[in-house]
């Protein structure tokens, strides 16, 4: 029934309100006093290096794509296991074999990712490449940020 | 009666969280309305009895696509909003316009059909895990070995366009 996630809406909706709450009120009671070391980008307390929005390198883009679809391989594992015990002897056979399947083509690809070195976070050209130059970079100063940042 | 109150808010939010993703400039902004329209549609999912289906959208969708979407904007740096570059060919527009509009008329003329008949009550049970995996591991177990090989294709392909130079 329906009704039976009333608790599961009731729980969205406190988060909602959570959230709304806490942004909401600090933004209607918090005192607002800018200066330029606040409003410059947060780097833990070190002078910051140009601005907060770089590009960001691809492994990142990488991680989440590989995450995905093991991600969607374990949706379809869910159903799987919820099942496995009820299913009569001879269809259990079958199904077990289907996820057979199904796991072992995924371990081919887990297998061609870690052999092409996807998992590694350093590329070793890339590092060779960035191998430290001579002087080292100068530091900026803090600069006056302007209003759109 | 409160069903169809929460089916009409959430469809109000549905919509409108949908056209704010293609109407806003800031791709961040654009990216953060797409989770609520994630979020609200799964909601919609769970009232039509499609729990399981509820349950992904919120961990697949919201989750992990969310996550992409968000590194893809980084990725190109797409975190200020700037104007469209993107040259703007006499026909598109028309022709957009064309599609949306069709798109419209066909939903519209569909829920005519249907709006004098009562609402089918669907089994509660039709959207449980359960009842997916007996679906999933007899019925259409080819197209769940057909999904494994799309997978590893994603695996592979994906590692392919990210790596640079090294042959």
């Amino acid at each position: 029934m329906v009704a039976d996630y009333a608790p599961l809406l009731l729980l969205f909706a406190i988060a909602i309100v959570i959230a709304l709450v806490m942004v909401g009120g600090s933004w209607l009671l918090g005192p607002r006093r800018p200066t330029p070391a606040k409003q410059s980008s947060y780097e833990c307390g070190i002078t910051p290096v140009g601005s907060a929005r770089e590009r960001f390198p691809i492994h990142f883009y990488l991680t989440a794509m590989l995450f995905i679809i093991f991600d969607v391989e374990v949706a379809f594992l869910y159903p799987f296991f919820v099942i496995l015990r009820e299913l009569p002897a001879e269809v259990r056979t079958f199904a077990m074999g289907i996820v057979g399947v199904f796991t072992l083509l995924l371990i081919v690809g887990f297998l061609y990712e870690w052999k092409k070195g996807a998992l590694d976070w350093e590329d070793p050209i890339e590092r060779r490449r960035l191998q430290p130059t001579a002087e080292p970079n100068p530091q900026p100063a803090l600069q006056p940020v302007s209003g759109e940042q | 009666m409160a069903e169809r109150l929460l089916f009409f808010l959430l469809a109000l939010i549905v919509v409108s969280t949908a056209v704010g993703v293609v109407t806003n400039r800031n791709p961040v902004r654009s990216a953060l309305l797409l989770v609520a329209n994630f979020f609200s549609l799964a909601l919609l999912y769970f009232l039509l009895s499609a729990q399981f289906l509820g349950v992904l959208q919120i961990i697949v969708y919201a989750g992990a696509i969310m996550v992409l979407f968000l590194f893809v904007i980084m990725l190109l740096n797409l975190g200020s909003p700037e104007p469209a570059t993107f040259s703007e060919q006499g026909y598109r527009r028309p022709l957009a316009w064309l599609i949306a509009l069709g798109m419209f008329a066909l939903l519209v003329s569909q829920a005519l059909v249907v709006a004098g008949t009562p609402p089918a009550q669907a089994d509660p049970q039709v959207g449980t895990a359960r009842t997916i995996g007996y679906a999933l591991f007899t019925e259409w177990s080819f197209a769940v070995v057909v999904v494994g090989v799309l997978l590893t294709v994603g695996v592979i392909g994906s590692i392919l366009l990210a790596r640079r130079r090294s042959a």
